[in-house]
């Protein structure tokens, strides 16, 4: 079976709309919604979206990420963080602040008109590309000959970075334990912070 | 709780097994296809929760103890870091990986080093994200059914 590129070009197109479409729709509604257990589940399928439109970007390492992290593992902590805290969130009375309002549509035209200047998908002028991004794609096969790109600048060419970033995860991973009390002899378990009766506040007592 | 919830404890007991291949795919195959180190250890990880979320913390804790996986973190990251040593010892640059094999004609030498590193970059991943969900899932020892 063969396809034209027009058709395959279209077909790209229209899914990449419908994906945009529903991760507009999907904000939306996380928007809206005051039930925290919605909110988290909607937030992974926002990540999830992401990712797929990540891979039509051709962009597979950061939908990879974006999927296990995103859609996975944050969906998980949300959860689990959700349950040390109420169910729903407290309704704010919408104050129509026109400061804010003005902020907002200041900041939003900025973008569109930023958005103008922006280099086509794939220009191979463009400054991602064109420099940097052209000599890594060049010297890799040459250089490191590992097959992936991705792999060969985030843990060769740019290793002491990762190094820095291991760091920050290994860090993240001691503050939790450290302010959640992990040598404490209770083990961070048992913590009576929350009285069933008034859900509402989860400060530590 | 014992007894309920039997199509999600057997469906998580089929794919607790797979679940740990593929991050050890995702792990030793990060310089051939995408993915790598943080990928794996997340998805390393994921077995971990989902053991937890069907079985309890307190039955994971007992698997995979907090002990371990403070010892894997640290270990992940001076692995790491060993790597730039070892190539520093080895006479070229921090994580220079060339100098592990400079003899090499395809580049052996860049192999060695992103494994070994990715290698890091995952145990790292992998014991502190169980680590978070260890301590956040671990303070309320269970989700009552009214919550939902």
């Amino acid at each position: 079976m063969t396809v034209s590129p027009e058709f395959s070009a279209g077909a790209v197109a229209a899914i990449e709309l419908a994906l945009l479409t529903l991760l507009f729709v999907v904000a939306l509604q996380m928007l809206k919604s005051r039930h925290l257990f919605a909110v988290v589940m909607l937030s992974g399928i926002y990540s999830l979206l992401s990712a797929a439109f990540f891979v039509s970007l051709d962009a597979v390492d950061v939908a990879f990420t974006e999927a296990a992290v995103g859609a996975g593992v944050s969906t998980m902590l949300m959860l689990s963080a959700m349950l040390l805290t109420a169910r729903r969130e407290k309704p704010v009375t919408p104050g129509r602040a026109p400061v804010a309002l003005i902020a907002v549509l200041i900041v939003g035209a900025a973008l569109v008109y930023a958005s103008i200047d922006m280099p086509a998908f794939g220009d191979a002028n463009s400054p991602a590309n064109a420099y940097v991004g052209q000599a890594y794609v060049e010297r890799t096969p040459n250089e490191i000959a590992v097959p992936n790109i991705v792999t060969a600048v985030l843990a060769s060419y740019r290793g002491f970075d990762t190094l820095g970033e291991t760091m920050v995860i290994f860090t993240a991973g001691l503050a939790v334990m450290l302010l959640l009390g992990a040598g404490a002899p209770r083990g961070g378990r048992e913590v009576k912070d929350v009285d069933d009766a008034d859900n509402g506040k989860g400060g530590n007592t | 709780m014992r007894d309920e919830h039997l199509i999600l404890r057997i469906m998580m007991k089929v794919l607790f097994a797979p679940i740990i291949l593929f991050a050890l795919y995702v792990q030793f195959h990060g310089d051939y296809g995408p993915g790598g180190g943080f990928q794996a250890g997340v998805i390393f990880a994921v077995a971990f929760i989902l053991h937890g979320l069907i079985h309890g913390v307190d039955a994971t804790r007992i698997a995979l103890p907090q002990k371990v996986l403070s010892i894997m973190m640290v270990v992940g990251l001076m692995f790491y870091a060993g790597t730039g040593v070892l190539t520093m010892l080895l006479g070229g640059n921090l994580l220079g990986y060339d100098v592990i094999d400079p003899e090499s004609t395809h580049h052996a030498g860049q192999h060695y080093g992103i494994l070994l590193v990715e290698f890091g970059v995952g145990l790292t991943v992998a014991a502190t994200m169980i680590t978070i969900f260890y301590h956040f899932a671990g303070r309320e020892p269970e989700i009552r059914d009214e919550d939902w």
